[in-house]
């Protein structure tokens, strides 16, 4: 359910994000209680906590005082733009490297993307 | 607020040193993980926090006063033992109905529903009861308790996987509604890593490791690739562990920072190491280091 191959606040933080990207957390819209995710996801609270932090500093959440945390406005604009330009480092270069691997030249792969595309 | 601070604790027996110059410090209102092999001190060091036996040298303050013989420590502890005995004319209900009255804080609506989740037959008499409700017992007074401190350990010799899982489930959702600091030994500790928030490992009477387990994330990364790839990497580094297949190596290295890009731009496939694979390596590179010293002493013996 959870990214392994980062720190666990971390994996928890990109899953809200990846809510809000979908559509599943809409701006203005409550997310879960820091409690309610550490239950579902069966992790530390303070782990939780610690990933809903990096969020309310990144401005993609809102805390507010007693009531609980909400989607910022913008804040899907704004990931998406973030995603966007990571989006080259984290799955372009790992793509390019494997295909240079096997002989798949540039042309071959834009042909394949192409036709995978369009199955 | 530290809820336990250890300075150079040490517990010593005639054959075994079970505690040896033990000094840590456990944050309060955290899940801590106490981690070791059989016989690396972890029940000596919850017995010595808990007053029952006695420490050679060192000290130790739990919520910030010594735990031996002082009661208004003591009720402030839940200890749960690993195989705690109980005199044979018991019924689970009556070891409860002490439970209830020696702890302050007790919930018995709360002992009631762990009672019924973990279809505890209360009216059994104890000694016709099977292991894994034996330690149903100790988990619903560990719970129910909500002592301000909480020792488990090894709180589930003979759970199913089903009944462990409703324990994590029950201990996370108290934890989070009655903050408190707890102390969880266990070998299970693929299931738990993810529930603890600081972790000490116990190796042969000392401490291994005492991190929190967001760094150890980092702490250790797993690479593999090419064998002389790997080997050429590996130099200058801590190797935890190697295994070579072929051309093929993979090994696991303490990791510094910068490390992990490296190893990538050397053309290694670099993963995480899980806690449970952390403790392998240690407990196991600490056992060679130990056997390699015992071996130069017994050379020097021999060259004498």
């Amino acid at each position: 359910m959870l990214d392994d191959s980062k720190p666990l606040f971390v994996a928890v933080a990109e899953q809200i994000e990846d809510g809000i990207l979908d559509g599943t957390y809409a701006e203005d819209d409550p997310v879960p209680s820091t409690n309610e995710l550490a239950a579902f996801l069966r992790i530390n609270p303070a782990t939780a906590g610690k990933g809903f932090n990096l969020l309310v500093d990144a401005g993609v959440l809102i805390k507010r005082r007693g009531i609980g945390m909400f989607v910022a406005p913008g804040a899907r604009e704004a990931l998406r733009h973030r995603r966007r330009l990571a989006f080259q480092d984290q799955f372009i270069a790992p793509l390019l490297r494997e295909a240079a691997q096997l002989g798949i030249s540039a042309e071959d792969l834009a042909d394949m993307i192409t036709k995978e595309v369009a199955r | 607020m530290t809820a336990i601070v250890t300075r150079q604790l040490a517990k010593h027996y005639p054959e075994v040193r079970a505690l040896d110059g033990v000094s840590i410090a456990l944050e309060e209102h955290r899940i801590h993980g106490l981690l070791g092999r059989n016989g690396a001190g972890k029940t000596t060091l919850m017995q010595l926090l808990t007053g029952q036996v006695f420490a050679t040298s060192g000290s130790m303050q739990v919520l910030g006063a010594s735990p031996v013989e002082n009661a208004e420590v003591l009720a402030q502890t839940c200890f749960i033992q690993e195989s705690q005995k109980y005199p044979d004319t018991f019924r689970a209900i009556d070891v409860l109905r002490i439970a209830a009255g020696a702890y302050p804080h007790w919930d018995q609506a709360f002992a009631d529903q762990l009672i019924d989740e973990f279809r505890l037959p209360v009216k059994r008499a104890i000694k016709k009861l099977s292991r894994g409700q034996l330690s149903a017992i100790g988990i619903v007074i560990g719970l129910a308790s909500r002592a301000p401190i909480t020792f488990f350990d090894e709180p589930y010799l003979g759970l199913d996987a089903v009944a462990r899982r409703m324990f994590y489930d029950r201990l996370l959702a108290d934890f989070s509604e009655h903050p408190r600091t707890v102390v969880l030994s266990t070998h299970h500790i693929d299931e738990v890593a993810n529930l603890l928030e600081h972790v000490v490992i116990l190796d042969q009477g000392r401490v291994l490791l005492d991190a929190d387990t967001d760094e150890l994330h980092h702490a250790a990364i797993e690479v593999s690739g090419r064998a002389a790839d790997v080997d050429a990497f590996l130099t200058g580094r801590e190797v935890l562990d190697r295994t070579a297949l072929g051309a093929l190596a993979t090994a696991t290295l303490t990791a510094r920072d910068g490390d992990e890009r490296a190893a990538r731009e050397a053309g290694l496939d670099v993963s995480p190491v899980s806690l449970q694979a952390l403790f392998v390596h240690l407990t196991r590179a600490s056992a060679a280091a130990a056997a390699a010293t015992a071996s130069v002493s017994a050379t020097d013996v021999a060259n004498h």
